[in-house]
């Protein structure tokens, strides 16, 4: 398995008191799965894909990534983790607005010490960013950026691929566009794919779809 | 990892030039004024203790003629005779070098030694008209003398033989004896062997070092003022970079980068910029403190007589405080950051907010901090003494009025947001209070630099009318003429009092009064003191007591530093205590001063005669040649009112020369940091004005809108320094100037020069706006429109 959870409980604390999120979530995903995570607004799902990034510490229960059980690192060793193991793509595409999309590419693999310029080449091809490499995000387009966080996060060659609502920001056209290509090159690379969504269209596409409602997988 | 995120980090910075260029310019801005203003101190100070060492001055008692400044040289060979160690120094000046000469044989040990330089022999310049000099000196020496290079000489001195000196001045005589430390103990009284000379012991004697410190505490003032100007700057800046970092912080830290590591290469990348602009600083300060040297020292060399360097070195007392300072205000404007980023909520939104909205709760700390600091001013101001009570009193007055500037500005563009009745400025007015907190820095930054132009001119002017007033009254003799001996006084008393309307003779020496060192003055009481004089208290005819020889007219100095009123006594010899008639300003010198009358200083010290006369008369220029051509008194001896005038207000307008230009440079500094500011948040500004621009307000109208609203703000910022700035004034002239000088001075007001000021500081505001606005007016319709743009 690429990523356990196992019992994981999460609570947060507003003027009324704790709030539970997460009631005792479990569930896996193996190499290569790609799998949905649905649910209303506030049932959890970011907080799960949070947890999973290590950029949130669960109450209660275990959290692995391959086979490293998070629970147990400090803030350097899940930051390690992250950066040899998992990407992210998000909503909003954070993107480095003073690093051309060149450098925003190739970035979170040379954090991870890992540069193939090789596999860039082909992510970028792949991804129809070849004319864009010079230029900066903010003369980028919303589907062409969301692209150069998708080619960014591959790049690592991850085992995990962690995204949430990669898609939400972009018209119905280039979301599909952006999609296809994403779970194409998921697929070639054999990363796992977690990705919170909450369009029934999209999760349809995945492996698997894990529902989640008042903090319980339904 | 490391290199990866540090070139992520700087990455920032190539993007934002401007950004970069106000925390670079801001850091040396405000490190130049520092360090400059302490390489004049360090300069000076160093200049002090070269003099101290060199001439021993300070540190040996010394014999000193009771009348006049010169010493028969029969009189210390009767001296030595009897007993007495003591040795001559014959001390004149050549030119605009001062020469000093000593007997190498009977000096003390550390001044001769001090001759030696490098295996030369201590006596070298008992050669011919040999002369041991610092470069600089020599230079202005020419051919009069061969000359010795030591750099450890103090600068505007040559140091010789002291037949050689005398051969260079063309005198015979001596200028004072040192006492050396080690007497026999048998000697005989000073008064049987020369009843015409006084001892002075070293410590009576004003140290220059002491005398000249406030002068220097006052430039360190203005130093450090400009320098918390400059501060704001960068305090600026980098709380704007942090800002607009916000979003690659979060993704470096979902990417995989450990928080500690993102801390540490921000606080590295952030203390080598300031390593930088600290650097570039400390060369401006240079450059600043070698244009300033020049007045610094023509003005302690008119005030306290002090020679300083004209030429700067290199000390790391100065760049070393520079850098430091530069850093430590960095490492606290940084700190404050670094501490939101270690809070930051990881997972919020990534999008960049586009300024930080003050909350209330902010605003309310900022306000109680405020009014402590006030407070706390006003208990000083209630009770503290002493010059650094009256800079603590400063600091916590302006840092005070500075906090609570956005809180007022806040209310006043709420009154007027309020009031409004268009859409047009009801946007306007709520625009402006959403600039504020962006603006506030900028705005305090400005508010110190104008209050403390309004607080200095104030004290400037004041002292300039007081001092022309004085200068009205000290100096009503048409002419003053000076004697060399007392044959020359008596026949030229004995000439004037034929053709003269008043003559008035002055007789003085130094003494000891209430445990000060003061010149005692004997003077003949008629019409002109009268008429001219104005006391700041007397007792009633005043001028008649005196005459009578029933009192005494103290000055300022002397009254406050022996806690003097009208009516104590003082006691001017062991038999004769006098009551105080009359305290009388005095802004010409640092020393206390008694006068009496003519008649009872004749009784005291029948030996003295007047070697000083003022004259008044109808045709002065007549009457100036009928004195040389008839009794052979030498022209220059002779000095008219008109000359003496110009020549103490040239002194003072060059005493506060450094002061304006440190006043022009700090307000020069705050208009920069608008300019920064307002360029800095030009690029955040597009997504608050599209909106508009789309409702239908031109580019042009919103480019003028700025304009106004810069404009608006520095006449806010204006019309609150005018209170600080008086107030400023107040505090300098009733507390740090008594301090510093021993005296009070009125406080005038000056209103033209005010409106002047807020004039600039309106211009000011207006062209550090300009270029954001012009930028805003040719921003391309593209630019604006993609604020709207789904995908941005």
């Amino acid at each position: 398995m690429v990523l356990e959870f196992e019992a994981v409980q999460k609570s947060f604390r507003d003027s009324e008191g704790d709030v539970p999120v997460l009631r005792g979530i479990s569930f896996g995903l193996a190499e290569g799965e790609t799998l949905a995570l649905t649910g209303e607004s506030g049932s959890g799902k970011s907080t799960i894909l949070h947890i999973a990034s290590g950029l949130e510490a669960p109450d209660s229960g275990a959290v692995r990534v391959s086979g490293k059980d998070m629970t147990d690192l400090d803030d350097s060793g899940r930051a390690a983790l992250r950066r040899s193991e998992i990407a992210l793509v998000f909503q909003q595409f954070n993107l480095i607005p003073s690093l051309t999309v060149a450098a925003n590419i190739s970035f979170q693999a040379a954090l991870a010490g890992r540069v193939d310029e090789a596999h860039i080449q082909q992510l970028v091809g792949a991804l129809g960013l070849a004319d864009q490499m010079k230029k900066y995000p903010e003369a980028l387009s919303g589907g062409q950026q969301q692209r150069v966080a998708i080619a960014r996060a591959l790049a690592a060659r991850p085992k995990l691929l962690l995204a949430d609502e990669p898609t939400g920001n972009l018209d119905e056209g280039t979301a599909e566009d952006v999609l296809d290509e994403m779970l194409k090159l998921v697929a070639q690379t054999g990363a796992a794919l977690m990705m919170v969504t909450h369009s029934p269209k999209i999760a349809a596409r995945m492996d698997r779809q894990l529902t989640l409602k008042n903090g319980l997988l339904a | 990892m490391t290199l990866t995120c540090l070139r992520a980090l700087l990455s920032h910075w190539r993007r934002n030039p401007v950004q970069l260029f106000a925390f670079l310019a801001g850091l040396a801005l405000a490190t130049a004024l520092w360090s400059g203003v302490q390489a004049i101190n360090a300069e000076a100070r160093a200049s002090y203790d070269t003099a101290a060492s060199t001439l021993g001055e300070g540190q040996y008692d010394l014999l000193l003629p009771r009348q006049g400044d010169r010493i028969a040289q029969e009189v210390y060979l009767a001296l030595r005779r009897s007993g007495w160690l003591v040795s001559p120094v014959i001390d004149g000046q050549l030119g605009d070098v001062r020469l000093v000469g000593i007997d190498p044989v009977t000096s003390p040990g550390g001044i001769a030694g001090s001759m030696s330089n490098e295996g030369q022999p201590a006596l070298v310049f008992g050669q011919a008209n040999r002369l041991i000099a610092n470069a600089q000196t020599a230079g202005r020496l020419g051919d009069l003398a061969q000359v010795t290079i030591n750099a450890d000489i103090a600068p505007g001195v040559a140091i010789g033989d002291i037949g050689v000196v005398q051969n260079l001045l063309g005198r015979d005589d001596l200028t004072r004896l040192m006492v050396l430390p080690d007497q026999p103990g048998l000697q005989p009284d000073l008064g049987e062997v020369a009843p015409q000379l006084r001892l002075q012991l070293s410590d009576q004697m004003a140290d220059v070092a002491q005398l000249t410190d406030s002068f220097h505490l006052n430039l360190t003032a203005f130093g450090l003022l400009s320098f918390a100007v400059g501060l704001f700057i960068v305090h600026s800046t980098i709380g704007l970079a942090f800002e607009q970092r916000r979003g690659m912080i979060r993704t470096l830290r979902s990417l995989g980068v450990p928080l500690r590591r993102i801390v540490v290469l921000i606080t590295i990348e952030m203390l080598t910029l300031a390593l930088i602009g600290a650097g570039l600083g400390i060369v401006l300060g240079y450059l600043i403190a070698a244009l300033l040297l020049p007045d610094v020292a023509a003005t302690l060399r008119g005030l306290y007589g002090a020679q300083i360097s004209g030429t700067l070195e290199l000390r790391p007392v100065w760049w070393a405080s520079g850098l430091v300072l530069a850093l430590l205000g960095t490492a606290a404007a940084l700190s404050s950051r670094i501490w939101q980023i270690a809070r930051m909520p990881l997972l919020a939104s990534v999008r960049p907010r586009a300024w930080v909205m003050a909350t209330s709760s902010r605003f309310r700390l900022q306000t109680i901090a405020a009014l402590a600091l006030l407070g706390m001013a006003g208990v000083l101001a209630l009770v503290g003494e002493g010059l650094v009570v009256g800079f603590a009193l400063l600091g916590c007055l302006l840092i005070g009025a500075a906090l609570t500037l956005p809180a007022v500005a806040e209310r006043v563009l709420t009154f007027f947001q309020d009031r409004s009745t268009t859409p047009r400025w009801s946007w306007f007015w709520a625009d402006t209070r959403q600039q504020l907190p962006g603006l506030s820095l900028a705005m305090m930054a400005l508010l110190l630099a104008v209050s403390a132009n309004i607080g200095v001119s104030t004290m400037v002017s004041s002292f300039r009318l007081t001092f022309v007033g004085f200068l009205d009254q000290r100096l009503a003799p048409e002419l003053f003429i000076q004697v060399e001996n007392a044959e020359e006084s008596a026949r030229l008393e004995a000439y004037l009092l034929q053709s003269t309307t008043d003559l008035l003779p002055l007789l003085s020496t130094q003494t000891e009064i209430a445990g000060q060192p003061a010149r005692l003055f004997g003077a003949r009481v008629g019409p002109t003191y009268r008429e001219n004089w104005v006391f700041l208290d007397a007792v009633p005819m005043a001028w008649d007591v005196v005459e009578g020889g029933r009192g005494a007219v103290v000055n300022e100095q002397l009254a406050r530093r022996a806690d003097l009123l009208i009516g104590d006594n003082i006691q001017i010899t062991s038999d004769l205590t006098l009551p105080i008639a009359a305290v009388v300003g005095d802004y010409g010198n640092p020393q206390g001063q008694v006068i009496l009358s003519e008649a009872l200083f004749g009784n005291l010290h029948p030996d003295l005669y007047p070697t000083r006369f003022g004259v008044r008369t109808e045709d002065p220029a007549q009457l100036r040649q009928d004195i040389v051509a008839a009794l052979g008194i030498p022209d220059s001896a002779i000095t008219n009112q008109a000359a003496i005038k110009a020549l103490s207000l040239e002194i003072f307008e060059r005493t506060f020369t450094v002061t304006s230009a440190l006043n022009v440079l700090t307000l020069g500094v705050a208009g920069f940091a608008i300019l920064m500011s307002l360029l800095t948040l030009a690029d955040l500004r597009l997504p608050q004005l599209a909106p508009v621009w789309a409702l239908g307000l031109t580019r042009r109208s919103l480019g003028k809108l700025e304009l106004l609203r810069a404009v608006i703000f520095a006449a806010l910022v204006f019309v609150c320094a005018i209170p600080l700035g008086l107030a400023l004034a107040w505090v300098l002239l009733t507390i740090v100037n008594v301090e510093a000088f021993g005296w009070q001075l009125p406080m005038f007001l000056f209103p033209a020069e005010y409106i002047q000021l807020g004039l600039y500081a309106l211009l000011a505001a207006f062209l550090a706006a300009s270029w954001p606005a012009l930028r805003l007016m040719r921003t391309p319709p593209s630019a604006l429109l993609k604020v709207f743009a789904n995908e941005r």
